[in-house]
């Protein structure tokens, strides 16, 4: 009876197969499945994987969600968007172009290293060092000595790895020489790109971005599980105006946003910061106070290539502008959540004025029509760019396309919808030609950060303006930050009435958190992970 | 073993032409991974071009090819992704995730499907068949990631019988609702298979025959039908281990389990081509190795089979 035994045979290699694959899974994630002996004074917050941990290698928003928790800058915003002073005793400058920063004294990192002058230039100049290839690198652009770190010839070897406009005076004292006066220098300092880094760091910054070491009121408790969580622990050393309140705070890893939600419905975990906007009305019923809506730097554009003929007449491009019902896509998309702009700059950003482009960017189809018949209007195909990165975009898209259709009578529109990877260099090539979806995303509360960033030199648009330019430049050079915002005001008023670019909407994001925690208070800046406790 | 050997041999072109087909796929993709690393923020020259040079980005594609696999073969290599993680440790960390949903989803496809299917085949045109072809008709026309959803906001939250989302429970537990989803279109096919095969064999000589020799049904049944019927079942349940590990891409991500499906998922977004190769290779050996077992599998239920 052969055939009996093979059958078994079959069996015991199908259980063996079975014991085999079930013994090597398990011993894969028993690394990672520790999440649920969690202390009772912890707290979860979802985050999505971030980059890198090092303060000077990413922009990513996951990143610095974490590391404003491990990290004091040496200036932070307030909730009314000027700076103030945290690491920092004092940021000065006699001529806006060399500034003195005064680091208070008795700062600790988490591996008891003194936190002084030193530790800024380390940090800073390692994030400028062209061959390091760190994503915050251009941020370091303005201060002296930065082509020498980066040389344009290829191949070049940087002579040397150290800013010359960094002058550690003492260790309490660091002096900044930037290239030409920049008003806005303290609230830049803001940005986690500008965080200290302890000595430690740079004996392996490879192992330093997995096990970041920070200055802040938590410190990292074991190492970053990719994919899975990361989790800190509160720094006892802390000696900083924001001591924590909690044990700790474990940051889960989502895939989706989706998820997320659905944790958070769960009481899987206590605090998302990006409630999906489809969700928003849901989770503002089930949620009640613990929805908490917060304004955002972030900003839509439609931009036009200026540099093609057809889009050449400043006219034809504020009546689209007018031809655009900003309010009726923000509710028929958005759930109503973003704001229609009349500025270039987000209402947070101080100097926002609220209708600062007048009737141009008001909803009338009929004057619309007229300046649009007026500027001779356009012939031709006229397409739309957008990426494929969110599903959003083709939504409004189609409802601009639509107005733009029986508003202003453009008959033949098309849509050119690009992968998200290609869709950048799309514009940086000056590839499009047609008006495209731009957006921005603040990086300090600056009407600088917007207007030269996307106005300036080298614009997307081709556009070119020399009183624009200029104001820019006089503004930075002001006395102060008080005295330069008249000057960032009259050069939006400038690339306002030639729009190169039309403002549609201002984002606002949509945070919710469990039953478990109180003292939540997230604004546009940080989510402040430090004023939560735990019930 | 020699014909096993045989089998791992053929395997070679495989593998060869699959890695070069998926690298140049990668390639080929629209855009530029570099700079799409720093958003719509600015990236100065310098860095832009030591990225380039550090991930060979500045060759033509065979050269590139050519270091990959020089750098599996002769280092053990398989390349790091855009962040500067090893794809070595990454697949490490992911693949027992993956294989644990894949293995949990198997075993609930062989186990009801393979019972649903001789329920059905036994009891052909009563309600018990009705049900299990009106419900596997159902599961085979809903796409998966509706099921997925469902499943979650249904059992995992409102009921609360599972856990919504993560690993935190470890397996089985964190693994059985997803391992569901994800075994639920296969089920339905295995169910189908098994119940036609059920149906088929039962009306053949060889039965008729065991019956009329006096045997007991359940012998009958047990024995002669149900191996003959589970011929095309195993071979289905073959090539299916190796597309559950393929197809855990929906299901990792609806119930956020850190598999390599997710990551497989998110390299092909960043154009990691080292990541989706190193997958694409790991998983091209798993459905040898799984045809290649149901290639032994088949000799064991039909003699026949081995002796040719």
């Amino acid at each position: 009876m052969t055939v009996v035994s093979n059958a078994r045979g079959a069996a015991v290699l199908l259980a063996a197969a079975l014991a085999l694959s079930a013994c090597g899974g398990s011993g894969g994630s028993g690394g990672g499945s520790g999440g649920g002996d969690q202390g009772p004074k912890r707290f979860s917050v979802a985050l999505t994987e971030p980059d890198h941990l090092t303060p000077g290698n990413t922009s990513s928003s996951y990143s610095i969600t974490v590391l404003q928790a491990l990290f004091d800058t040496l200036v932070v915003i307030g909730p009314d968007g000027t700076p103030q002073m945290r690491a920092a005793e004092s940021v000065t400058s006699e001529d806006q172009k060399t500034w003195t920063i005064k680091i208070k004294p008795g700062q600790k990192f988490h591996n008891g290293e003194d936190v002084t002058a030193q530790s800024f230039a380390d940090a800073w100049n390692a994030a400028a060092y062209g061959p390091n290839a760190w994503t915050n690198n251009y941020y370091f652009a303005n201060v002296e000595g930065y082509d020498k770190l980066n040389p344009e010839a290829e191949g070049a070897k940087p002579a040397t790895d150290k800013l010359s406009g960094l002058k550690v005076v003492d260790p309490a004292t660091l002096e900044v020489t930037l290239t030409a006066p920049f008003s806005q220098f303290p609230i830049t300092l803001a940005y986690t790109g500008f965080a200290p880094m302890p000595k430690a760091a740079f004996t392996d910054l490879k192992a330093y971005d997995g096990k970041p070491i920070g200055n802040g009121p938590f410190a990292l408790d074991g190492d970053w599980q990719h994919n899975r969580q990361i989790a800190l622990k509160r720094f006892d050393g802390y000696t900083g105006p924001r001591p924590a309140k909690s044990e700790g705070v474990l940051f889960k890893i989502y895939a989706s946003r989706d998820t997320a939600y659905t944790d958070l419905r769960a009481g899987k975990v206590d605090l998302l910061q990006t409630i999906p906007p489809a969700s928003a009305p849901e989770a503002k019923r089930l949620l009640g106070e613990r929805f908490v809506p917060t304004a955002s730097g972030t900003m839509d554009y439609l931009g036009f290539p200026v540099f093609d003929k057809r889009f050449q007449s400043a006219d034809l491009r504020k009546s689209i502008s007018m031809a655009i019902d900003r309010q009726a896509i923000v509710d028929a998309v958005f759930n109503g959540a973003f704001k229609p702009m009349g500025s270039l700059v987000a209402p947070l950003v101080p100097g926002y004025r609220e209708g600062a482009c007048g009737e141009a960017c008001v909803y009338d189809p009929a004057k619309a029509k007229a300046l649009y018949d007026r500027s001779g209007g356009f012939s031709g195909t006229l397409n739309l760019y957008f990426s494929n990165a969110d599903q959003s975009y083709e939504q409004w898209m189609t409802a601009v396309a639509n107005q733009l259709k029986e508003n202003l009578g453009i008959a033949d529109i098309k849509f050119r919808k690009i992968p998200a990877s290609d869709y950048l260099s799309t514009l940086r090539e000056k590839k499009e030609d047609g008006p495209y979806r731009n957006n921005w995303v603040m990086d300090y509360p600056s009407p600088q950060n917007y207007l030269e960033s996307m106005w300036g030199a080298g614009n997307r648009m081709g556009w070119e303006n020399k009183e624009f330019t200029d104001l820019i430049a006089q503004a930075n050079a002001a006395a102060s930050m008080e005295a330069s915002i008249p000057l960032y005001q009259r050069a939006e008023d400038v690339a306002l009435a030639e729009m190169p670019m039309i403002p549609l909407w201002n984002w606002q994001d949509q945070a919710g958190y469990s039953a478990d925690v109180t003292g939540v208070r997230i604004d546009a800046y940080s989510p402040n992970l430090d004023t939560i406790s735990v019930k | 073993m020699r014909y096993a050997a045989q089998r791992l041999l053929q395997a070679v072109p495989v593998f060869v032409a699959t890695t070069f087909l998926v690298y140049a796929m990668v390639w080929a993709l629209p855009g530029d991974p570099i700079l799409a690393l720093a958003g719509d923020k600015p990236l100065p020259e310098s860095v832009v071009r030591t990225l380039r040079a550090h991930y060979h980005l500045d060759e033509p594609l065979i050269v590139q090819y050519g270091l990959y696999m020089a750098g599996v073969f002769l280092r053990g290599d398989l390349g790091e992704t855009f962040t500067g993680q090893p794809v070595a440790e990454l697949l490490q960390d992911r693949w027992g995730v993956t294989a644990q949903l894949a293995l949990t989803a198997w075993v609930f496809e062989l186990v009801v499907g393979i019972g649903l299917g001789v329920l059905a085949g036994l009891r052909r045109g009563r309600l018990a068949d009705t049900m299990v072809l009106a419900g596997t008709t159902f599961v085979i026309a809903v796409p998966v990631f509706v099921v997925g959803y469902t499943a979650q906001i249904v059992l995992g939250l409102n009921l609360g019988l599972f856990p919504t989302a993560g690993t935190d429970e470890g397996w089985p537990v964190s693994y059985l609702l997803p391992g569901m989803v994800l075994g639920s279109f296969g089920l339905a096919y295995v169910a189908r298979l098994t119940r036609t095969s059920v149906v088929e064999n039962l009306r053949a000589d060889y039965v008729r025959t065991a019956t009329a020799k006096g045997l007991r049904r359940s012998r009958v049944v047990g024995r002669h039908t149900l191996r003959n019927s589970l011929i095309p079942v195993v071979t289905y349940l073959g090539v299916d281990f190796g597309n559950l590990m393929a197809g855990a891409v929906v299901t990792e991500g609806i119930f956020n389990l850190p598999g390599v499906g997710q990551q497989v998922f998110q390299s092909i977004q960043l154009q990691e081509g080292p990541v989706v190769v190193g997958v694409t290779t790991l998983l091209v050996m798993i459905f040898i190795v799984a045809n290649l077992l149901v290639d032994l599998l088949y000799g064991v239920l039909d003699p026949r089979i081995r002796r040719g």
